[in-house]
């Protein structure tokens, strides 16, 4: 079987498994529904009461027909009512969707515009000091927290120019595109950060592999300019690896943004989950989780499918 | 020894090495209660003093000592970091040995369950484990533990099903060595190599989801010293203590640059063929 049907075939198989977990997983969470809606007020119920409820709820019926309801839900994008909002869990995630996709998208940019030339300049100056100096950065960044890297920023801004980042209320992007920006570019920073070391160390080494390809050396010995053999021969078979990297990292960015959003006091959908965990609001737990978890796949699914699209040998499910 | 020589002449090795050195013996010392000041007690008096002589990286709010809470958050961070690349590795390792072992079935099923663990970034995953057992540090080696469970499978399934093909398995099972040998003799002694560079990365990441989690007040609970903790009360009080900040944020950072360092001079020492393919 090629690697594209196996890949697509699959891909159903998991995300059934991302619902089981995720399903089970909170019906692992000490007490039932009606305990984690009514909270303390549950114990006043009369028997009649909490049987009523717990077939409202479907409760009443074995696990396995509450899993397929619940399923056959999420296929009408019915992820339940959230305990805390009183609104569809949907409703409420993509109102905070927005603002973490935008933060996740402008953090991707920031690591990939210092990233990939960070990379390639120290490939094409490779063992020298100015190689040296890119790869200990890269290790620094790699290994500093995000929450590290947001409390400096806030940290220097505060000290040295006495002024806050604008926090609390948030400026949509299609309001105030400068406001919006202006409040997004330091959150964007943190969450860039050790990504972009990241990508400075794949591209640095894929660069360099490709830079001792025959190709590459058939290109130089026909004469052409050492900016047209990195830049223009090179660079975009360097990329591959680079464009798998950042679909992974998409999903992590995803997830980082629940201590950014922290940071910041942004209101977007990690901020939500955090919440939504502290309030012990499940059903908005589960539908989050679910829907990061859904994009995660989504996105690594269309890089893999780009990426065989780029690359006959894996298309055709050889090695 | 002649893995420690090599570390030792890696530049990065040494440098790795050294820093991970001083944190162990900086968390024995606090375990054991040999710090400069009781990390709890509450110098009413000395709250929120700059760093002298006395409180070598000053105070907090309440007038407890930074130097040896930090103590103390090394080594609850570096144990929740090493029981759960424990429990990671030791289930990691079974599921890919199994999963190759076995094949058909039984790889496709296995497999699939550590896909979909990791379709979830990890402190997501976390957090919804949390979510379940509510905070705490059994929580977060359990939660961290799982996180890193598919990682170890997969770095162990693939080098498995090639070894399995090899004729000196092939051969072991014609003269009728048991499963168990040809698991553990033939398979899991031909994979330490990988293993051990991935343990020693698998720890900086470790280190990285512990101190977000307690960061995020879902890891270790207050007062216990955590890095994590430390920096996340520091944030309030930045601008006039900024040691508070400086000194924690320094030692997650440090920490888990030593295990990223040390874990790539293992990868050049043990695995020669991706020297020329990493930074």
């Amino acid at each position: 079987m090629n690697y594209l049907a196996q890949r697509l075939l699959t891909f159903p198989l998991v995300l059934l498994g991302v619902s089981l977990l995720v399903f089970f997983a909170i019906r692992l969470v000490p007490g039932d529904a009606i305990i984690a809606m009514l909270g303390t007020e549950a114990g006043l119920l009369t028997e009649a009461q909490r049987a009523s409820l717990a077939q409202y709820f479907g409760l009443d019926q074995p696990i396995v027909v509450q899993y397929g309801r619940w399923l056959m839900g999420l296929f009408e994008g019915n992820l339940g009512i959230s305990v805390t909002y009183g609104k569809p869990v949907l409703e409420v995630i993509i109102a905070r969707f927005p603002l973490t996709l935008e933060l996740s998208l402008l953090s991707m940019l920031i690591a990939l515009a210092v990233g990939i030339p960070a990379g390639v300049f120290a490939a094409t100056r490779a063992d020298r000091p100015s190689d040296l100096t890119v790869r200990v950065f890269a290790m620094l960044g790699q290994s500093t927290p995000s929450f590290v890297v947001g409390l400096v920023l806030i940290y220097f801004l505060s000290a040295t120019f006495r002024i806050l980042p604008a926090m609390g209320t948030f400026t949509p992007l299609f309001e105030d595109p400068l406001g919006n920006l202006g409040q997004m570019i330091l959150p964007a920073i943190t969450l860039g950060f050790s990504f972009a070391a990241a990508v400075t160390r794949i591209s640095r080494s894929a660069m360099l592999d490709v830079l001792s390809d025959d190709y590459v050396r058939t290109a130089r010995s026909k004469g052409a300019s050492q900016r047209d053999v990195v830049w223009g021969h090179a660079l975009p078979n360097a990329l591959i690896p680079v464009v798998t990297l950042s679909g992974v990292e998409f999903g992590y960015l995803l997830g980082g943004a629940v201590i950014v959003e922290q940071i910041f006091a942004l209101p977007g959908l990690g901020r939500l989950t955090l919440d939504a965990i502290s309030q012990r609001d499940y059903p908005l737990v589960q539908g989050a989780v679910l829907f990061i978890a859904f994009n995660f796949l989504v996105v690594n699914l269309l890089v893999d499918l780009a990426y065989a699209a780029l690359d006959p040998r894996i298309r055709l499910g050889g090695k | 020894m002649g893995l420690l020589r090599a570390v030792l002449r890696h530049p990065s090795g040494r440098i790795g090495l050294g820093i991970i050195v001083v944190f162990l013996v900086l968390a024995v010392l606090g375990a054991v209660g040999l710090t400069p000041h009781d990390p709890l007690k509450q110098f009413v008096v000395d709250r929120l003093k700059p760093p002298s002589a006395t409180y070598w990286f000053g105070t907090d709010l309440l007038g407890r000592d930074t130097f040896s809470r930090l103590m103390l958050g090394i080594g609850e961070s570096f144990l929740v970091a090493f029981a759960s690349v424990a429990v990671a590795a030791t289930a990691g390792t079974l599921i890919g040995l199994f999963a190759a072992w076995w094949g058909h079935l039984w790889d496709g099923v296995l497999m699939r369950i550590m896909d979909v663990l990791l379709a979830f970034p990890a402190i997501l995953l976390a957090l919804l484990i949390v979510a379940i057992e509510g905070p705490g540090v059994v929580t977060s080696i359990t939660a961290i533990g799982i996180v890193y469970t598919p990682i170890f499978a997969r770095v162990v399934r693939a080098p498995a099903l090639a070894l399995k093909a090899r004729e000196f398995v092939e051969a072991a099972r014609t003269f009728g060595s048991s499963q168990g040998y040809i698991l553990s003799r033939h398979l899991l002694l031909n994979l330490v190599a990988p293993l051990t560079v991935q343990i020693t990365l698998a720890l900086a990441w470790s280190l990285l989801t512990e101190s977000g989690l307690s960061f995020l007040g879902l890891g270790t609970q207050p007062p216990a010293p955590s890095l994590g903790v430390m920096l996340a009360e520091s944030k309030s009080m930045m601008t006039r203590a900024p040691w508070l900040m400086l000194f924690p944020g320094l030692t997650i950072m440090l920490a888990i640059l030593g295990f990223n360092l040390l874990g790539d001079a293992l990868r050049d020492i043990l695995d020669p063929r991706t020297r020329e393919r990493t930074a």
